[in-house]
């Protein structure tokens, strides 16, 4: 509605004329959606005057009024001659008549193209707007897809946890093997050392009492042994014969 | 609505009078006045998705017009008779 475009910042005046862009975005209406441009412009009979007139005029003159009025005007300028004919009215009436077969003829090519640039304009902003929309759709889903994700979290720590768990354990108990085999092998040193000391004693105390012993038989005992050995040699010696 | 924001169109003749008195002469006013008036043709008669050639016929026809009242002492002399 016309009001609503009145209420809309003012374009400059210096913006070209015929399917001109406007400034957008530059006042606190720019966060919301611009209202789309009118299909037609206002109404205007035979290129020149607004249709509005002919509708001021109807109530108290019909159909006929305006143009009654505007024969009245020509004849009064013409007879008056506030409206000079020379050479420029020839001229313009030239002009106007190029001008208006060029219109009637290239007009509807002319919108066609203008529609299709058009809309290809607008198709392209269509094209944007909905890669957008199905960017955001999917980055939706995925979001979703990772908030699913993260109710997964306490059983990834689970199995964390357990693997350290374990990791403890095995550790702890490796250590524990290892001191019980550095106790171990301090007690057998012990031991062994207690054993090999026992044994050189025996072993000492058993040759000094051969060395002893040894010394001890004097020469007069050996041969009082020996001599009785001779002699129990004999008897057995005559014992055997005589068994045989 | 209020008499100084009527547009000029929607304003009767025996207001006219008071609405003059409300209009704001300083040259910002006046330029505001001509930006406004632009910005309502424009917004009519140009800025349409399917424009055709009336925006433009509508100011040059008016700026034929200007120009003839502009000149209109040259034309005077060349007048066919002189008594009218």
């Amino acid at each position: 509605a016309p009001a609503a475009l009145r209420a809309l910042p003012p374009p400059p005046v210096a913006v070209g004329v015929l399917h001109a862009t406007r400034q957008l975005h530059t006042t606190q209406h720019s966060l919301a959606p611009l209202p789309p441009l009118p299909e037609k412009g206002g109404e205007v009979r035979h290129g020149l005057i607004p249709e509005e007139f002919f509708q001021f005029l109807y109530p108290k003159t019909g159909v006929t009024g305006p143009y009654m009025l505007g024969t009245g005007l020509v004849l009064y300028l013409l007879s008056k001659e506030i409206y000079v004919i020379n050479h420029e009215t020839v001229a313009a009436a030239c002009i106007l008549a190029v001008i208006i077969y060029g219109i009637k003829r290239f007009g509807p090519d002319v919108a066609a193209f203008a529609d299709k640039l058009n809309e290809e304009k607008m198709a392209k902003a269509l094209a944007v707007k909905n890669s957008a929309i199905e960017g955001f759709q999917k980055a939706i889903e995925e979001e979703k897809k990772e908030q699913w994700r993260v109710e997964g979290r306490s059983y990834l720590f689970d199995a964390k946890r357990n693997n350290v768990a374990m990791l403890l354990e095995a550790n702890y108990r490796e250590r524990l093997m290892m001191v019980y085999n550095e106790v171990k092998k301090r007690l057998d040193y012990q031991v062994a050392l207690q054993t090999l000391k026992r044994q050189k004693e025996q072993d000492y105390m058993i040759q000094w009492v051969e060395k002893n012993v040894v010394q001890s038989i004097t020469p007069q005992q050996q041969k009082e042994s020996i001599a009785k050995c001779i002699l129990d040699l004999k008897a057995l010696s005559k014992g055997a014969h005589a068994s045989v | 609505g209020p008499l100084s924001e009527r547009p000029l169109l929607e304003v009767r003749l025996g207001e006219l009078h008071t609405w003059m008195s409300t209009c704001d002469f300083s040259p910002q006013g006046l330029l505001g006045a001509v930006q406004k008036a632009w910005n309502s043709y424009y917004a009519k008669y140009i800025n349409v998705r399917r424009g055709g050639p009336t925006g433009i016929s509508m100011l040059l026809a008016g700026y034929c017009l200007l120009s003839y009242s502009w000149n209109y002492q040259h034309f005077k002399r060349h007048r066919w008779r002189k008594y009218h």
